[in-house]
């Protein structure tokens, strides 16, 4: 017993001597904020993101190598509003790390500090598998970015004061630019004004309200669910008489249910990068929306 | 003022009008016109301007209301004394079960009765354990957990109760009170979140389901990108295989190490070995001896338990929504050795009361897949057996008094199992399932059991574990 004591210490010193970079460490819960850390941060930041643009940012574990990222980061940037709440916490208390707990600077909610749009009335999971706090999918709306990009080169720079000019710097050339592309964006995006589609998840609700798009049906009966035949077929009958332009998925969404209204209503279905890293053009937050639009733009005539 | 100024223009306009004969006149009027309208055209424009800077004024004030009204209803629920509720939460679950043997006369043979409740669940319809959780932070270093489980004919059992730091630093955590003990794979996860309706064997047998530790637990991870957990447990060791032994100091000790990642995005892994020893003081059971006598066997001395834990998952790209499988499986060997005391005095009185060594060594392990093959629906398959391995009894071996005959439960057996499982979950909180298994942990044949299962969670959403 003893001597597994003494191994113990042994490895645990052999392992804490690994080398530690200055860089600050950041986990970052879903790939679009991965992207902007990166934006904000440029090489003073290690970024590990916890998930890819294929999952589904609900359905995720408290994987080991969450818990391994988590134990060193200096700062998680999340989303908030309860999207990580099946696994972020978990991390937190497993991680052993006390800079990301909640309240602490290093734990960072980019939903705090926009507006959410659902926030619901009532809430019952018999509504599905509700958001309490609002719709926490925000980064589909480029205001909201601004604000977050804000806030998160705020927090960066109270957590590496050293690097603090360097972010600003990086941050202030960002919003430059990301203020120019929305302008650019909103003028590209004209004919989409009052185009109505058919969304897979209310994923899409901050894009939709940013380019007064309209929403006229999900094909999950309720937030969460799975679409049933009886929902598409109500579905179907609703697009019958009030048609649509498309129907939209993100990445991550089952494409089945999508392909066959597509099919049945014969209206295109649509395949959204949703976040960095959805599609092959998705490489940034700036192509994230080039490429979204471009999508939509294609189906809109 | 504008309206008043085009009233007053109109007016000089209409009394002017009989004096206009002449056309210089007229074109000086003409002239003037222009420039008030000139003069009218500017001011417009002026108005309109400052018209559109109060609208956009306005459209800001009513962003930061909305901003407010947020706040406003974030906080409408967070004032007064109930504020700082912790996260409840209540799982209910119920069986229907049909078995081929009388599920109350289930026992491992070959084993020393762990004294968990191990059998299959009662015929017919049956409520499970009904689980109560409270979990909140402390304050900024501690958290508290709290998980009782109601049984169903009455009374609650503590299944955890413990608190856990939240600000050490350099990757440690303690944990004190009652907690499921870190060793192996499944001894950590609550039965609900068990992929089966029951443990494997070579937990029934060897833990008694699950290891819970009185104690303190120290854990630390390592810095690295690979998780490298390490941990250790001191606890008063009074549950199977140690027994409440009235003494001062540490009863049971456990060490564990486990280490896991990513491979590609389509799988996580983890793996570790952990390692119990505990000093049972006349951990007893009750058994029959040869000619139908009660008998009550202690066993004194040492006991120690390794465990070789493994888990794989999978899912295309880790999107676990739609397909995803998982493989896991666990070996562990159990070591005693000590006095044990077959006593027949309250019985037969035949041979009174004996004591002499005891010695066994005994292995076991299962390995079971679950496959999730489109959303909602799941299929899983377990394979679990025990080995007898040697036991050396003193006492028969002695050939004095009783024989191998007169320690029934302690007959040479290797119980294996097989187990089919279907279940159905139409979303994360709600779940029935269907379990059918071959069990053969009584030598007499094979009990055919046949489990319908609910499970469903209310409250604040639960924890997705690894």
């Amino acid at each position: 017993m003893l001597s597994w004591l003494r191994c113990g210490v042994v490895l645990t010193g052999l392992l804490a001597a690994q080398p530690v970079f200055a860089a600050l460490n950041v986990l970052a819960c879903e790939p679009e904020w991965g992207a902007l850390t990166k934006e904000l941060g440029g090489d003073k930041v290690n970024i590990y993101v916890a998930t890819n643009a294929l999952q589904d940012p609900h359905h995720i574990e408290a994987r080991p190598s969450l818990i391994a990222h988590a134990r060193s980061a200096d700062l998680v940037v999340c989303t908030g509003a309860e999207l990580e709440i099946g696994w972020m916490p978990l991390v937190q208390t497993q991680s052993g790390n006390p800079k990301i707990q909640q309240g602490q600077r290093g734990y960072f909610e980019a939903s705090r500090y926009v507006v959410k749009l659902e926030v619901p009335q009532r809430v019952d999971r018999a509504q599905g598998d509700i958001h309490p706090g609002g719709n926490p999918h925000i980064h589909l709306s480029p205001y909201n970015v601004e604000k977050v990009a804000a806030a998160l080169a705020e927090r960066m720079s109270q957590i590496d004061g050293a690097d603090a000019a360097y972010f600003q710097t990086r941050t202030k050339s960002f919003l430059d630019r990301w203020r120019q592309a929305i302008s650019r964006w909103e003028k590209e995006a004209a004919p989409l004004k009052g185009m109505p589609i058919v969304v897979y998840h209310k994923n899409f609700s901050y894009f939709i309200s940013w380019l007064g798009m309209r929403e006229v049906g999900e094909l999950e009966p309720k937030p969460g669910l799975p679409p049933t035949t009886a929902h598409l077929r109500d579905l179907l009958a609703q697009l019958a008489k009030t048609p649509a332009k498309a129907v939209v998925r993100a990445a991550y969404n089952d494409p089945r249910a999508v392909e066959w209204l597509s099919e049945q209503a014969k209206i295109p279905g649509v395949t959204l990068p949703f976040t960095v890293g959805g599609t092959d053009a998705a490489k940034d937050l700036f192509s994230l929306y080039d490429d979204t639009l471009s999508r939509l733009l294609a189906v809109s005539k | 003022m504008l309206k008043g100024n085009l009233v007053a223009a109109a007016i000089v306009f209409a009394f002017a009008g009989p004096a206009l004969a002449q056309d210089d006149e007229l074109k000086k009027i003409q002239a003037e016109i222009q420039q008030m309208k000139e003069t009218y055209e500017r001011r417009i424009e002026a108005l309109e301007k400052r018209l559109a800077e109060a609208e956009k004024k306005a459209g800001k004030a009513e962003q930061t209301a909305a901003n407010a009204e947020t706040a406003a209803t974030s906080a409408t629920n967070r004032t007064g004394e109930n504020a700082f509720n912790p996260a409840v939460s209540l799982v209910l679950q119920g069986t229907y079960a049909r078995t081929s043997q009388d599920p109350n006369t289930f026992h491992i043979t070959g084993f020393v009765p762990s004294g968990g409740e191990v059998g299959p669940p009662k015929r017919s319809f049956g409520l499970g354990e009904t689980e109560l959780a409270l979990a909140a932070n402390i304050d900024p270093y501690f958290r508290g957990v709290a998980i009782t489980s109601l049984a169903p004919d009455g009374g609650a059992d503590v299944e955890e109760a413990y608190f856990q730091t939240l600000a050490l630093p350099s990757g440690f955590t303690f944990k004190g009170g009652r907690f499921f003990s870190g060793i192996g794979y499944q001894n950590e996860q609550h039965q609900h979140a068990w992929d089966f309706q029951d443990a494997p064997l070579p937990y029934k047998a060897f833990l008694g389901n699950q290891l819970k530790q009185d104690g303190v637990q120290l854990k630390w991870i390592a810095p690295t990108d690979l998780l490298v957990e390490l941990g250790a447990e001191f606890s008063a060791g009074d549950q199977f295989p140690g027994s409440d032994r009235n003494k001062n100091g540490i009863g049971g000790s456990a060490i564990f190490g486990h280490i896991g990642g990513d491979v590609g995005s389509s799988y996580a892994w983890r793996t570790g070995l952990s390692y119990l020893k505990t000093s049972p003081r006349n951990r007893s059971y009750e058994d029959t001896n040869s000619s139908g006598s009660a008998v009550t066997n202690s066993f004194s001395g040492d006991a120690k338990l390794w465990v070789a834990d493994a888990i794989l998952k999978w899912a295309p790209n880790g999107n676990s929504t739609i397909t995803n499988f998982k493989l896991q499986g666990e070996y562990f060997r159990f070591k005693q050795n000590g006095q044990l005391t077959y006593d027949d005095t309250a019985g037969s009185a035949l041979f009174g009361s004996l004591t002499d060594s005891f010695d066994s060594r005994q292995s076991g392990w299962y390995l079971q897949g679950v496959y999730q093959f489109v959303p909602q629906w799941r299929l899983g398959y377990r394979y679990d057996r025990l080995n007898f391995g040697t036991v050396i009894n003193g006492i028969v071996l002695n050939g004095l008094g009783p024989t191998g005959a007169d320690f029934p439960l302690l007959a040479n057996h290797g119980p294996s199992r097989n187990t089919l499982m279907f279940d159905w979950s139409l979303t994360e909180f709600s779940r029935f399932r269907l379990q059918l298994a071959a069990d053969k942990s009584r030598p007499g044949g094979t009990d055919n059991q046949v489990l319908v299962q609910y499970i469903h969670s209310l409250g604040a959403h639960g924890a997705h574990k690894f």
